[in-house]
């Protein structure tokens, strides 16, 4: 206890001592680097001008990455007090839609931009491009309530999953998830599949996911609804959550980081089963091919469920962070530019990553290289 | 009821007595307009409910079924089953509720000693005052464990009849809803209840021991029909905080939308309000207008309720013991 109070106590001083550094550096050469930018995995850049920065900043967008977002606007804030930074979590279609009209400056959202955004986009960008990198990826885990079973994490391909929340398998030791887990002694227990209640993208990509890989053992269509009715479910991951905690027998799914003490189930991904990581979560992105109309501007990606790379996860949730390549006023290319390297700093990402913020998985190196040559060519309209 | 009736005969008397001073107008001014202030908001309502109702009432199938979690329904099959779920809820809870006030109200008004009654009193307004989400909280996380058990017997033994058939664990059915909301109205119906029996005649009271009756014939035969109309009118409002009863219902219940008396298993009904409330953060557009269609349906059966209510209270008033 008192070595922390002494430890934050030293650092607020030198944290004070450094800002007085910085001012009095960047009065005598503005394009000089601070010392700030000592800061651990800051990229030079956004640090330098934060003194500086100031005006509104203002974004709206997809909900998943509401969580992520807060905590990059309050670790932004330390870094620029002066921008008065917002993220509506109004949702990936409104997002896309105010920020086509020019009502804020970024936006977050779970798809790419569609064929006929993008002329849109080229207009509000001042002839321009639209940035499109995405910065939030986050594991979705199949979670479990099976306290008599040894097994750290059960074993499951994508289609005995797609079998028992359609209601096929409704017994936990039906052969086929016997199979699959050797040697581990399965409870005669009813299956209890539990879903979200309200529409969500963990839900959406969890559906895909279950399309996707499940060899059609899913006949529903993809969406954010919860296709088959008469089960168990919850509002919001901490809905889920209780009810899969609240009776033996239960199965869902919701956000990695919020799972707890309960089972997690480890996924077939080729001929081996991966248990969710951040590492192996961010590794699925790396591992899938760019999107069509993918630019080195527009970083979009193809989720490949069905992938077979060693280690890597496919069950994610990604959300993109969009914004300009080019902006009329200069203070918002700053202000842009900072955030989103912010947000791309392993700083930023390893905030979002606290389970306590959001629990995503941080982007890859190679990812980041990518991800912030788009982040630097944006620029003054000229 | 009863008890404004005498001060309406006066009022005319007393206005014409008093007109020209500059107080009376003023006050008579103010008290008007409350009234009226009502009637407006009402109306401000309705007609607010109806505009932004409209796009989805005279919206085209097509543009309907592109809202995800319709899933091809139109407007009518939308809100139907979430109707009956409503009313199912309200009604179970209704049900489950007013024997029990009805014991209360009696216990505290003619068989407690003052004492105890004070204190019962002062206990039953205080659970009136709790936020209803913290009943929901309550009725989640600590309720529905306990009632695991019971609705576990309850499908066991009982499972032949369709009504209790298939129990899943955990507790998060219709029933569990309806057993918080119940406790939830539990203590409006008893605070208004005891206060009706409380103002029953002496009189009567008397006349029926002078008679021989003991004190279960006085109850029956003084009591109860003297308070009868007071006893529905608060039921019905019991009911109305039922029927709009959104946290509870939304933390409790594993909403469906299928019209069923499958009261123990999850995923079968839903009330109007708790889906407003589940549907509403990620609406925009026409989705947010059929929303706002299911409230104006809930905002036309509480009207509803409350007229016959209003209708029962004034057929029984003639009969009641308070002439």
């Amino acid at each position: 206890m008192e070595d922390s109070v002494n430890l934050s106590r030293i650092s607020t001083r030198s944290a004070v001592l450094v800002g007085a550094l910085a001012l009095t550096l960047t009065a005598c050469s503005s394009d000089s680097e601070s010392p700030t930018s000592t800061t651990p995995g800051a990229t030079g850049g956004g640090e330098t001008q934060s003194q500086e920065l100031s005006g509104n900043l203002a974004g709206a967008g997809a909900s998943s990455q509401g969580k992520a977002m807060e905590g990059w606007i309050a670790g932004f804030n330390e870094m620029a007090p002066d921008v008065i930074l917002s993220y509506d979590p109004a949702g990936s279609g409104s997002g896309r839609e105010q920020f086509l009209a020019g009502a804020v400056q970024f936006a977050g959202s779970d798809a790419a931009l569609k064929e006929e955004e993008l002329t849109a986009a080229q207009e509000r960008c001042y002839g321009g491009e639209a940035i499109e990198v995405p910065l939030y990826i986050s594991p979705i885990a199949v979670i479990y309530n099976l306290p008599g079973v040894a097994a750290e994490n059960l074993q499951m391909s994508a289609e005995t999953l797609a079998k028992i929340f359609n209601g096929d398998i409704t017994s936990w030791n039906d052969p086929a998830i016997a199979a699959e887990n050797e040697g581990v002694e399965l409870p005669d227990l009813t299956i209890i599949p539990v879903n979200r209640s309200d529409e969500s993208g963990t839900t959406e990509n969890f559906v895909e996911y279950l399309a996707d890989a499940g060899n059609g053992a899913w006949p529903h269509e993809v969406s954010g609804d919860w296709p088959v009715s008469g089960g168990q479910s919850g509002k919001g991951t901490q809905g889920v959550v209780d009810t899969v905690s609240a009776a033996e027998g239960t199965i869902g799914y919701a956000d990695a980081s919020r799972a707890g003490d309960l089972g997690t189930v480890a996924i077939k991904v080729g001929e081996e089963y991966v248990p969710f990581s951040p590492e192996a979560a961010a590794k699925v992105v790396d591992a899938s091919p760019r999107a069509e109309g993918a630019t080195d501007k527009r970083l979009i990606v193809e989720l490949d469920r069905t992938t077979t790379e060693a280690g890597a996860y496919p069950l994610v949730l990604m959300s993109y962070s969009l914004a300009c390549s080019v902006y009329e006023d200069a203070a918002d290319v700053a202000n842009v530019k900072a955030l989103f390297t912010y947000m791309a700093s392993e700083d930023g990402q390893a905030r979002a990553a606290d389970p306590a913020v959001a629990g995503s998985a941080p982007i890859s190196d190679a990812l980041r290289t990518e991800v912030m040559a788009a982040i630097d060519s944006i620029a003054v309209a000229s | 009821m009863a008890v404004s009736s005498p001060t309406t005969d006066l009022a005319p008397a007393r206005s014409a007595r008093h007109r020209g001073r500059l107080p009376d107008r003023v006050f008579h001014g103010l008290s008007a307009g409350a009234g009226w202030l009502i009637l407006v908001v009402l109306a401000a309502v309705a007609i607010f409910l109806f505009l932004r109702a409209w796009p989805a009432l005279s919206a085209s199938a097509e543009d309907l079924n592109a809202i995800s979690w319709m899933n091809g329904a139109s407007i009518a099959t939308y809100v139907g089953p979430l109707i009956f779920g409503t009313l199912l809820s309200a009604l179970l809870a209704l049900v489950i509720a007013v024997p029990l006030s009805l014991g209360i109200a009696l216990f505290i008004s003619h068989y407690a000693p003052r004492k105890l009654a004070q204190g019962l009193g002062y206990v039953i307004d205080l659970l009136a005052a709790i936020p209803s989400v913290v009943y929901g909280l309550w009725g989640a996380l600590w309720l529905a464990p306990v009632l695991d058990p019971v609705f576990g017997w309850l499908s066991g033994t009982l499972g032949f009849i369709p009504l209790f058939e298939g129990y899943t664990a955990p507790a998060r059915n219709v029933m569990a809803a309806s057993v918080v909301l119940a406790v939830m109205i539990l203590p409006i119906i008893s605070a208004v209840a005891r206060e009706v029996f409380l103002q029953t005649p002496r009189l009567h009271e008397e006349a029926a021991l002078a008679l021989g009756a003991t004190r279960w014939e006085v109850v029956r035969m003084a009591v109860l029909p003297f308070g009868r109309s007071g006893l529905i009118s608060a039921s019905m409002l019991g009911l109305g905080r039922a029927l709009g009863e959104t946290m509870a219902v939304l933390m409790i219940l594993s909403p469906g939308y299928a019209v069923s008396f499958f009261l123990l298993q999850p995923g079968q009904h839903q009330s109007i309000a708790a889906n407003i409330a589940a549907k509403f953060p990620e609406s925009s557009g026409l989705s947010v207008s059929v929303l706002i269609a299911t409230g104006l349906a809930l905002f036309v059966i509480t009207l509803l309720v409350n007229l016959a209510a209003r209708a029962i209270i004034a057929r029984r008033a003639e009969f009641s013991g308070a002439n």
